[in-house]
């Protein structure tokens, strides 16, 4: 820090007050930028928290102590009890039918979309150019403006009201970026590894499975985390094709079900805890890969 | 079929077919010819037993018929409003956020990234009834914190009324999604050099001249990205008002954008019976909009954005 004063006072020329540089210290220096962090911080997670210590309330502490941790005698499970009453929501099976949907999505859109990708970007066939483009226009357009066509190849297929037609769309809206992130890591793998390999006899899918794959782990990373989000949290596609009880999501569970809570503020901030917990405790896990592979993924970009 | 290598006499390349197959085939089935078929049935007419083509006239029912237009050009007008808050307040902000957190020297960095990027983590479904609870004039916790402020004057229903509703429900897709954005640019502003930025700090730069004349230029071609981004999404909305308004986008349609507008069309409301043709064509209006803003972006802003680079 010394030593960038010392070197601006020894500039000529720049006419730069004193008051310039007490304000560019200012901002550069810890404070100001922590100030603003903490407060976005703060107001990025207060919902939240507030929302989860106030789960664990009586209803007339609810609106008595709102901003109180849930200690002592402001604890209260009556918003849980009323929950798992089996009769009202069926939150076991709205859980696992959102991991089956977006496991199943993610794995498939992992494999397909990186065999996609090495297609493209590794051999030269007529109208590669052209495929690769029909494929990314997927990125911008939004599969839900098709959602009347979906539902016609649903039904043709027998496939309305089933898991697969979700894991079906699912896939298809998120192969597009998938393929255009993995297609950037690719690109970038050397050209002498992969032709080393075929002279030694190796085949097009050992050369795909056992050397690019693990190659492109950041991608791979990337496109999980791009899928899994928008996937576990749809509302569309469950509530117009899978709303029938038993392939429910817990999305859909969430919102159908708390607008039956409408007056019951335990039970309303109950279900909405339990709804955030899978996603937070694996973002509390993961936070770290996740981020770093939506990073990497948007550096290749 | 050309060979991939030349060097042997190679059979057919079974190979890149078993590829592409899944991959080409589930998005041509479950994406690219819905929309197609969508776009196709918007010409048609189905409330009777079999769809008829009417050509434009949907359209021009949609566009300038009594019973459709005002609704159409409500929700168009939403949408628009929707996002013009999204670019005015989200990505500027996502900017600042991202600039503060690639500063060189910053501690805790990771965990305010990890705490500011959890909004964007949850359902917005979960987002939504949180924000409604908060806002609700009966628990009051807005309402305190606008008292604390000695705002008072300004409580008010914010989601029942109908100036305010749309405004605050940007403002709450706002809060949730500005980490998608931040990250992105993060992105962009670790990828600028760092001995760039050394000689200019050497040169003599303040870090407000840093910023404007070496990093805003290197990420004009993110904000291009973000734009249009935000764009596609904001149009693509519908989770948040069906949530926390309903499919009717109380308070009198103040909050309808494309996506409620659309699924109340197919699916008919109370008197109003379901018309899927309206509806696609409701999808085909939306596809048109969000293609001008691509095609905007790609023609208009990419190059002059990209030029402005280095």
């Amino acid at each position: 820090m010394t030593t960038k004063i010392t070197a601006l006072q020894g500039q000529p020329a720049k006419s730069r007050s004193d008051i310039w540089q007490t304000l560019n210290r200012l901002l550069i220096g810890s404070a100001l930028p922590h100030a603003i962090l903490l407060f976005y911080t703060f107001l990025a997670m207060f919902p939240i928290v507030l929302t989860i210590i106030n789960s664990f309330k009586e209803r007339k502490n609810i609106f008595a102590h709102p901003y109180a941790l849930p200690l002592g005698n402001l604890f209260s499970l009556s918003g849980y009890q009323l929950v798992f009453n089996p009769d009202r929501a069926n939150t076991g099976l709205y859980l696992q039918n959102s991991l089956i949907v977006t496991v199943s999505t993610i794995v498939a859109v992992i494999l397909f979309g990186a065999m996609a990708a090495y297609a493209l970007s590794e051999y030269q066939f007529p109208g590669n150019r052209w495929l690769g483009l029909y494929m990314s226009i997927g990125i911008m357009i939004p599969i839900r403006l098709g959602t009347v066509g979906i539902i016609k190849i649903c039904t043709a297929l027998g496939l309305t009201g089933t898991l697969q037609s979700l894991i079906l769309i699912y896939i298809a809206q998120n192969l597009p970026l998938a393929i255009f992130i993995l297609s950037q890591f690719m690109r970038d793998l050397p050209r002498e590894l992969k032709d080393a390999a075929r002279v030694d006899g190796a085949s097009e899918y050992h050369i795909f499975f056992r050397l690019v794959l693990p190659l492109v782990r950041p991608g791979i990373a990337s496109v999980a985390v791009f899928t899994m989000i928008p996937t576990w949290n749809d509302l569309w596609f469950p509530l117009i094709l899978a709303s029938q009880e038993e392939t429910r999501t817990v999305t859909l569970g969430v919102q159908m079900f708390t607008g039956q809570f409408l007056k019951d503020w335990t039970a309303l901030l109950a279900a909405l805890t339990l709804a955030m917990l899978p996603v937070l405790i694996i973002y509390a896990l993961f936070s770290r890969q996740m981020i770093r592979g939506l990073t990497s993924g948007a550096v290749k970009q | 079929m050309q060979q991939a290598t030349p060097h042997r006499r190679k059979p057919f390349p079974f190979h890149i077919v078993v590829f592409l197959l899944p991959a080409v085939v589930i998005y041509t089935l479950f994406m690219a010819y819905p929309l197609l078929d969508s776009l196709r049935l918007s010409f048609f007419d189905q409330r009777g037993p079999e769809p008829v083509f009417v050509g434009l006239q949907n359209f021009n029912e949609l566009l300038f018929g009594e019973l459709w237009a005002p609704r159409f050009w409500n929700a168009l007008r939403n949408n628009f409003v929707f996002f013009s808050i999204h670019m005015l307040v989200q990505n500027p902000l996502a900017l600042l956020l991202a600039t503060l957190l690639t500063a060189r020297r910053l501690r805790f960095r990771a965990l305010y990234r990890t705490l500011i990027f959890t909004p964007t983590t949850l359902s917005v479904v979960i987002i939504g009834f949180i924000w409604s609870l908060i806002l609700n004039p009966t628990w009051g916790i807005f309402d305190s914190f606008l008292q604390f402020l000695g705002l008072g004057d300004l409580v008010q229903p914010w989601l029942g009324s109908e100036k305010t509703a749309l405004i605050a429900l940007s403002l709450i897709s706002v809060w949730q999604w500005v980490g998608l954005p931040m990250i992105l640019f993060i992105a962009a502003l670790i990828g600028i050099s760092d001995e760039l930025i050394e000689a200019a700090i050497v040169d003599g730069a303040s870090a407000w001249e840093v910023f404007w004349n070496i990093k805003f230029p290197l990420v004009l071609p993110t904000i291009g990205i973000v734009a249009v981004l935000t764009f596609v999404g904001n149009f693509n909305a519908f989770d948040l008002i069906y949530t926390t308004q309903g499919p009717q986008a109380v308070p009198n349609y103040a909050t309808d954008i494309m996506g409620t507008l659309f699924y109340r069309t197919y699916y008919g409301v109370q008197l109003q019976p379901g018309n899927p043709t309206m509806g696609t064509a409701i999808a085909a209006a939306t596809f048109v909009v969000i293609l001008a803003g691509v095609m905007f972006y790609l023609f208009f802003l990419q190059r002059r954005l990209a030029r402005t680079e280095g």
